[in-house]
């Protein structure tokens, strides 16, 4: 049982019990998963830095706790790829970005303080659409992310590293944050699971903003119990996010444990289907709402007509975040300087270093966040866009009157090739036509894998989304969906990608 | 309503310092015309009674005491800075108001 | 930048004119630390030492706001009869400047924590005038720049700049009037009460010292010039900065004489911000920009609302101290002064320290002779204030007292103080170190009595046929031998009693 290939298939949950039972060392583990790193993620791409010395050294302290008798966490030892968009003092953090290329922060986020003291094991910091924008993971400037399951195809984004990362078994766990998607759609696109806690629930101090009022940090992992373990670690109040939730973890490894639809009313929103979706990705839906009626619950077809204009609004309200948040970026105190010749002034050096160091997605929604805000157009655009969110969340709130949850696709297509749409951003921003109402209105979504497209053999994400603070809905409703997929195909989902 | 001219571009451009290259307005121009275009919809809203919802939590009241944390040291603070001097961050010259 | 700039003549301007004044006051608060993060305040660090991720505006590093920032900016709205908002945001002001660490500014926009109230000032004269308040808002301060390189030191010609961010996230309360209007030739006069009486109130709060040569207090001075016959508000001109009582005056007087020079000339005035230079007494042109600025404000995202309690508001109100306006009118009356000495117990700087001693035992009117007369000689010729004597209210009282008791005479009393402030001790022990205390023990005085009386045989004469008033002379002799220290009533007692004479 110790032979790595055997190792890297474990689940978080296994490995944890087989560190803490002794069966396995935390060092044995982590050295399993670098050789998978090494291995592969030269043809992957899923990570931007392996901390192969940091991450032995957590993995020895876990074992030498181990054997003080001292009390480890219930991920000790568990190796983890965090987003490159989490602070991590001396370890360098990019967002995907030239213009942070080479920084090392002199301070961790809080979340990966949480890992830390949780003896979680940080291989290293993956893949992202720079700043997190994008659906693709294309638009990093240290190149594209492939999806394991065809390495032609896009793994998703922003957090394409991290899904890549665990379809391709090179972690079993790994973070993600969600601003309009990012760790429903590359769970979707990959096989995995991926949940949007609710807003406020993981702290976002030392994580990279991209936009304030959106972004939130996430476990991704390969099964909903594992997500439900990194859950319980990542979330909880911080003092230091004046955003965070001061109230107790919802039980999600509880719920994950008891998975079970029955007796619950499930809703079926009508405006997430029709044109733009794929045959394979609605015939896998309509088979999803058909095993949840079959596993107990009750059908309620759903009218949310504000969703409509969930995609609008949020192309308004995100770049108009963005266009602040990253301001900081002017080369004076840290990451990239251009154009520092004696000849040009601060300001200049500034706009050079901007120009140069960002890349064409990140200034096209500056611009267009600059543009929103602006005088004359704040009204009917920023403004406007802040009633829609009122209106979806209050679409929300009615819907809820009515049922547990919703279901969804969490992506209307499956993994598109890269290249395919990296110069027309409107067929990119259609990736997260299911995912952003829940960014918009705060509340809690997990998407888990629900089979394969039938015309192209590629993974078909389920949505499920829960009111705010019902996170342990997700995971009581996944646990259950989960069980009865892999009891139907007779294995979980990812036996079925290539083997790399 | 769109129609945003290569100028406009320019202007956004200066006020969110970015040393476009010519290509990259006209570019751009296209694009955030074609954007804007897209998400202007969101206006249908405008004339109705709806409060806006800038946040998704409905918290108020979120402070700290006024109690001294530690702070970095100059030698962190400084750790990134492309340049520095005298525990100073090294800028080119400021073109400002005196 | 202009270096000779046309004027008319003050009163030319006032014939033809009626000043119209916005003055907005950024003051430092006093907290401990910063308004988003915990790094401390205080003065005279070294560079860069009082940073964090927060307030360098690192990627990733989040605000929280300090709840005493916000209890201040209650206490001064409430103390300017503002109403306090019921709810309100932060705003961003979005703007690149190399000492803004994030490049926005987190301010308060269309929601401020207080708004609508008023400040009555006092004018030299003793008459009031109200000055409307609009709006006092919480934001933050920017880091500071040093310019390398300039001939001067300044941003002009420099070939660099060092940025040292302790400053950076310092709490500022943002004070904005209303337009001040009918001020007439006054309008520097209110201009200067309203920043003194405001600098007051904001020292009496407790909630910084307020000092305008650290900076801790700014004045910007919006002045426009309206025709008497016109019904609308001519264009302004901002001038930035003003860091002293004197030149927001001077300032103020400067920009009426510019503007109406230049609207007599048939020229407009150019909304501009300009700076004024304490040597010239003038204000030049800022650096024209070429484009409008455009903050795109927008609420601050990373924060949540302010939304203070009603019972919180109303225990705040009941804690503010005394007003210095109310506190002045009631002294005076108390002490039965004019308008003219309270302004000079103002002018020098006096009155906390004449209260205090008041507050330390001694009597109104000996607290204010001592602070006036030789306290505040003794600071002129030192060039310090009064509160930076090295003589404490409660010491001040302790003379007054021994002076009182009759223990000191004046003459001794000053030479008490001068040995206190020359850091000999206490009073008493300055009166036992000089050995100061006046004698009225008849036997320690009787020999000096009776040597006066022997040494001037002619006045004791005098004295005895009647002439009670020529005793003043022997009693001089007296104070002389005893170097001062003797009782004059007494000895003049023991004189007649000496010569047989009775005091009618
Ligand atoms: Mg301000
Ligand atoms: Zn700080």
């Amino acid at each position: 049982m110790t032979d790595n290939v055997n190792i890297i298939k474990l689940t978080a949950a296994e490995t944890a019990e087989k560190i803490a039972s002794g069966e396995l060392t935390a060092v044995q583990v982590t050295e399993a998963h670098l050789a998978r790193i090494e291995a592969v993620d030269e043809k992957v791409h899923a990570f931007l830095h392996v901390d192969r010395e940091g991450a032995l050294a957590q993995a020895r302290a876990v074992d030498e706790k181990r054997a003080k008798g001292e009390k480890l966490g219930p991920l000790a030892g568990v190796p983890l790829a965090l987003k490159d968009i989490f602070t991590t003092e001396g370890v360098p953090t990019t967002v995907g970005s030239k213009i942070l290329e080479g920084w090392i922060p002199p301070y961790d986020a809080t979340l990966t303080k949480r890992l830390k003291a949780a003896d979680v094991v940080i291989l290293g910091k993956t893949n992202m659409d720079e700043f997190a924008m994008g659906s693709s993971t294309e638009n990093s400037a240290f190149g594209p992310t492939g999806n394991p399951w065809d390495l032609t195809k896009i793994p998703g984004g922003s957090g394409g590293g991290s899904s890549a990362a665990l379809a391709s078994f090179q972690a079993p766990l790994a973070i993600g944050t969600d601003t309009g998607g990012s760790i429903r759609q590359p769970a979707s696109v990959t096989g995995t699971v991926g949940v949007k806690p609710t807003y406020g629930a993981v702290s976002r101090f030392g994580m990279v903003a991209f936009s304030s009022s959106l972004d939130q940090g996430g476990p991704c992992a390969r099964t909903v119990l594992d997500a439900a373990l990194l859950h319980e670690v990542i979330a909880g109040h911080d003092p230091l996010d004046s955003t965070s939730i001061d109230a107790p973890v919802p039980p999600v490894v509880e719920a994950a444990r008891n998975g079970s639809v029955q007796g619950m009313r499930v809703g079926v929103v009508k405006q997430f289907r029709g044109e733009g979706y794929q045959a394979g990705v609605i015939q896998r839906f309509d088979e999803s709402v058909e095993l949840l009626k079959e596993l107990g619950a009750e059908i309620v077809e759903l009218d949310c007509p504000s969703f409509d204009l969930a995609l609008s609004a949020y192309y308004l309200i995100a770049p108009s975040e963005c266009s602040s948040n990253l301001a900081r970026f002017d080369g004076l105190r840290y990451g990239l300087r251009t154009g520092d010749d004696g000849s040009h002034s601060a300001e200049e050096v500034t706009s050079l270093t901007r120009e140069a160091g960002f890349g064409p997605e990140v200034k096209r929604r500056i611009m267009l966040g600059t543009y929103a805000l602006s005088s004359g157009y704040y009204d009917a655009y920023y403004g406007s866009a802040q009633k829609v969110r009122t209106l979806i969340t209050r679409d929300f709130e009615k819907a809820f009157e009515q049922v547990d949850v919703i279901v969804s696709p969490t992506t209307p297509t499956t993994a598109f090739a890269i290249g395919e749409r990296a110069d027309d951003p409107m067929a990119m921003y259609l990736a997260d036509l299911c995912t952003i109402p829940t960014n918009l209105a705060g509340n809690a979504a997990m998407s888990l894998p629900c089979g394969l497209a039938p015309e192209d053999n590629l993974p078909v994400g389920l949505q499920i989304i829960a009111p705010a603070l019902k996170d342990d809905r997700l995971y009581k409703v996944g646990a259950a969906v989960e069980a009865a997929f892999v009891e139907k195909w007779g294995h979980p989902l990812l036996e079925e990608a290539p083997s790399l | 309503m769109p129609g945003i001219t290569r100028e406009e571009v320019a202007h956004l451009a200066r006020l969110a310092r970015l040393e476009l290259k010519p290509e990259e307005l006209d570019h751009f121009a296209g694009q955030l015309d074609d954007i804007i275009g897209a998400v202007a919809r969101v206006s249908e809203v405008a004339d109705q009674d709806v409060p806006p919802t800038s946040h998704p939590l409905p918290l108020t009241n979120v402070m700290r005491p006024d109690e001294v944390r530690p702070s970095l040291t100059p030698e962190q603070a400084l750790s990134g800075a492309p340049a520095q001097e005298q525990q100073r961050f090294k800028v080119p010259q400021i073109l400002g108001e005196d | 930048m202009t270096t000779t700039t046309d004027l008319v003549s003050y009163e030319d301007a006032l014939a033809s004119y009626d000043p119209v004044m916005g003055l907005e006051v950024h003051v430092e608060l006093g907290t401990k630390t910063k308004m988003f993060c915990g790094c401390s305040t205080e003065l005279g660090a070294e560079p860069n030492s009082q940073t964090c991720p927060t307030c360098l505006g690192l990627p990733g590093a989040l605000p929280v706001v300090n709840a005493t920032g916000v209890e201040s900016a209650i206490k001064i709205g409430l103390a300017l009869h503002c109403e306090i908002a019921e709810w309100c945001r932060f705003a961003r002001k979005n703007y690149f400047y190399p000492d803004m660490p994030k490049n926005f500014q987190t301010s308060q926009y269309d929601e401020p924590i207080a708004f609508n109230g008023y400040l009555d000032v006092q004018l030299e004269d003793g008459e009031t005038f109200r000055v409307e308040i609009e709006r006092a808002h919480m934001e933050e301060d920017t880091g500071k720049s040093t310019h390398i390189g300039g001939a001067t030191g300044r941003i002009h010609g420099a070939q660099h700049s060092l940025l040292d961010y302790n400053r950076a996230g310092i709490p500022l309360i943002e004070i904005v009037t209303k337009p001040i209007v009918g001020a007439g030739d006054r309008a520097p006069e209110v201009a200067k009460a309203y920043v003194r009486e405001l600098r007051e109130l904001i020292r009496a709060l407790g909630v910084s010292e307020a000092r305008m040569e650290m900076g801790q207090m700014r004045c910007d001075v919006n002045l426009s010039l309206m025709r008497k016959d016109a019904d609308k508000f001519g264009t302004r001109s901002e001038t930035k900065n003003v860091n002293s009582l004197r030149s927001v005056e001077r300032a103020a007087r400067f920009e009426i004489m510019r503007h109406a020079a230049v609207l007599s000339s048939g020229g407009t005035i150019i909304q501009e911000t300009r700076h004024f230079h304490e040597d010239t007494g003038s204000t030049t042109s800022g650096r024209v920009k070429e484009e409008a600025e455009d903050y795109r404000y927008f609420p601050e995202p990373d924060l949540v609302p302010v939304a203070p309690s009603r019972e919180w508001v109303e225990e705040i109100r009941a804690a503010l101290p005394e007003m210095p306006l109310a506190r002045r009118t009631r002294l005076l009356a108390e002490w039965g002064i004019s308008a003219t000495d309270m302004q000079a117990i103002l002018n020098a700087g006096a009155l906390d320290p004449i209260v205090a001693t008041i507050d330390a035992g001694a009597d109104a009117a000996s607290a204010r002779k001592w602070w006036m007369g030789e306290l505040a000689r003794s600071a002129n010729e030192s060039g310090k204030a009064l509160d930076e004597l090295a003589i404490t209210p409660e010491q001040v009282a302790r003379v007054t007292e021994l002076v009182n008791s009759g223990d000191l005479n004046d003459k001794l009393a000053r030479q008490v103080i001068e040995g206190v402030l020359a850091g000999e001790g206490t009073p008493d022990e300055v009166v036992d170190k000089r050995g100061l205390k006046v004698v009225s023990d008849d036997s320690a005085l009787g020999t000096a009595v009776d040597e006066a009386i022997a040494g001037n045989p002619g006045i004791a004469d005098k004295i005895r046929g009647g002439k009670v008033a020529a005793a003043g002379a022997l009693v001089g002799a007296v104070m002389k031998a005893t170097r001062g220290q003797a009782d004059a009533a007494r000895v003049k007692e023991l004189i007649l009693e000496r010569l047989g004479v009775g005091e009618g």
